[in-house]
């Protein structure tokens, strides 16, 4: 937890599961601190305006739009980016649905899915779709999404997820 | 990329806070209370506000409480919107911010940046007015307690350096019975044509609405007039129309006609639902 930052300063973040020093300003995002300090470009920006999730990443297991969160706040919460699943059933299911085309806006959907997995692993249709439209394809790969995410929901087991703080 | 620089502060005291507010204030650093900060960040980037620090306060433990008691639900003004839809303690509360921007906003979005934010549709705000809840407010001076409708004038009225550090809605009204509605001109995730939130208590509906007019409001005339059993119902509604307290919106997401067509089928729809017919 930082106490002030008032000026640009080394912070510690710890992203899928390892402790990283990022150089940023107390104005940066975690979007932009994730991109351009730390090299993970799997969170993509779209928008940078919190519509279209292409820069969803998890925090504290919650999906998290990156572009709206400060660097600095993420000190002390757990940061789990696209590059942090390990061939995840989510993944696996986007590749056998054709859940993709172009695969910019994927990182994000995927975030968003694997947040829901682990929080809602019985989660209905109407969860799966409220959820997902946190996110936008502008190829409209939407059918093809929805299936993955319910083929990966049947392998899913709960995981113990705190609400979001 | 944000195109200014500005001072992050996290304090971990109510008085901590508003004292880091006030020396900021008074040393030109023009500083803003910071919740789940998507307003000042998606702003700022836009260069549509500009400030020189912010008082980031949704570590301070006061403004984390969700707790019922005997007489109120006491909510945090740095819950989450998801933190209140997951509780779902309210119920109409809970799907007031269930249709606030998207479901991974919400996880960010705090209660009381939602009730100060500068976007004019404040949904959350339309349950607390509907159930006189209070709102409990800390500056340098201390702490006040104030029912919601003192000082909400078309935006709630803070003193200097003063924020909300909690929300208060009376137990009674947790599970009375309610309807919310939100019209959309399209797609699901945008902002209101109308909300219409409202409830049953001692036998009244209340109303209140966002989207209508260039604020939410509570409007206990359009409420007089829909309780009147002693009317028809089609008169009722069309006098409660009448009853909007200004100007109905007229701009691209709905005429101004088309808005008062739409607050009729609701009330309609309230009144099947809730009674009064």
């Amino acid at each position: 937890m930082v106490k002030n930052m008032t000026q640009e300063g080394i912070i510690e973040l710890n992203v899928n599961g390892e402790v990283r020093k990022a150089l940023v300003r107390p104005a940066d995002t975690l979007l932009f601190a994730l991109r351009e300090r730390l090299g993970l470009t799997g969170a993509k920006p779209g928008c940078e305006n919190g519509d279209c999730g292409a820069c969803t990443v998890l925090v504290d297991g919650w999906p998290i739009k990156s572009c709206l969160m400060l660097a600095v706040e993420a000190v002390g919460h757990a940061v789990e980016t696209i590059e942090g699943l390990d061939n995840a059933p989510i993944q696996k299911e986007f590749v056998e649905k054709f859940a993709f085309q172009c695969g910019y806006c994927t990182p994000g959907f995927i975030m968003n899915a694997q947040g829901l997995i682990n929080i809602h692993p019985d989660a209905n249709d109407a969860m799966i779709n409220e959820w997902l439209q946190s996110n936008i394809c502008r190829c409209t790969s939407y059918q093809e999404i929805n299936e993955a995410v319910k083929e990966a929901l049947k392998q899913a087991s709960p995981k113990m997820v705190s609400p979001p703080s | 990329m944000m195109p200014f620089d500005f001072e992050y502060h996290h304090p971990l005291t109510i008085q901590e806070a508003v004292t880091t507010f006030a020396r900021l204030d008074m040393s030109g650093k023009t500083p803003k209370y910071y919740g789940g900060g998507t307003e000042l960040i998606s702003m700022a980037r836009m260069n549509n506000l500009s400030f020189g620090s912010v008082v980031d306060i949704k570590d301070v433990p006061e403004c984390k409480v969700l707790q019922l008691d005997n007489e109120n639900l006491t909510l945090g003004s740095a819950l989450t919107l998801t933190q209140i839809h997951e509780n779902n303690t309210f119920p109409l509360l809970s799907q007031s911010g269930a249709r606030v921007a998207d479901h991974t906003i919400q996880n960010k979005i705090t209660l009381g940046g939602n009730l100060c934010g500068t976007i004019i549709y404040k949904e959350t705000l339309l349950p607390l007015l509907l159930t006189d809840s209070e709102l409990v407010l800390a500056d340098p001076s201390g702490m006040r307690t104030v029912k919601i409708g003192d000082v909400y004038r078309e935006r709630i009225e803070l003193n200097p350096f003063e924020f909300i550090v909690q929300v208060k809605i009376p137990a009674k009204y947790l599970g009375v019975p309610y309807f919310h509605l939100k019209r959309t001109k399209q797609d699901k995730i945008t902002y209101p044509l109308v909300t219409v939130c409202a409830l049953q208590a001692d036998n009244q509906i209340r109303l209140a609405f966002s989207g209508l007019c260039h604020f939410p409001f509570r409007s206990k005339e359009m409420e007089k007039v829909v309780n009147d059993k002693s009317m028809p119902m089609d008169a009722r509604i069309d006098w409660a129309v009448n009853c909007i307290p200004t100007e109905t919106l007229d701009d691209i997401e709905g005429s101004f006609s088309f808005r008062q067509f739409v607050v009729k089928i609701m009330l309609y729809d309230i009144i099947n639902s809730l009674g009064a017919s």
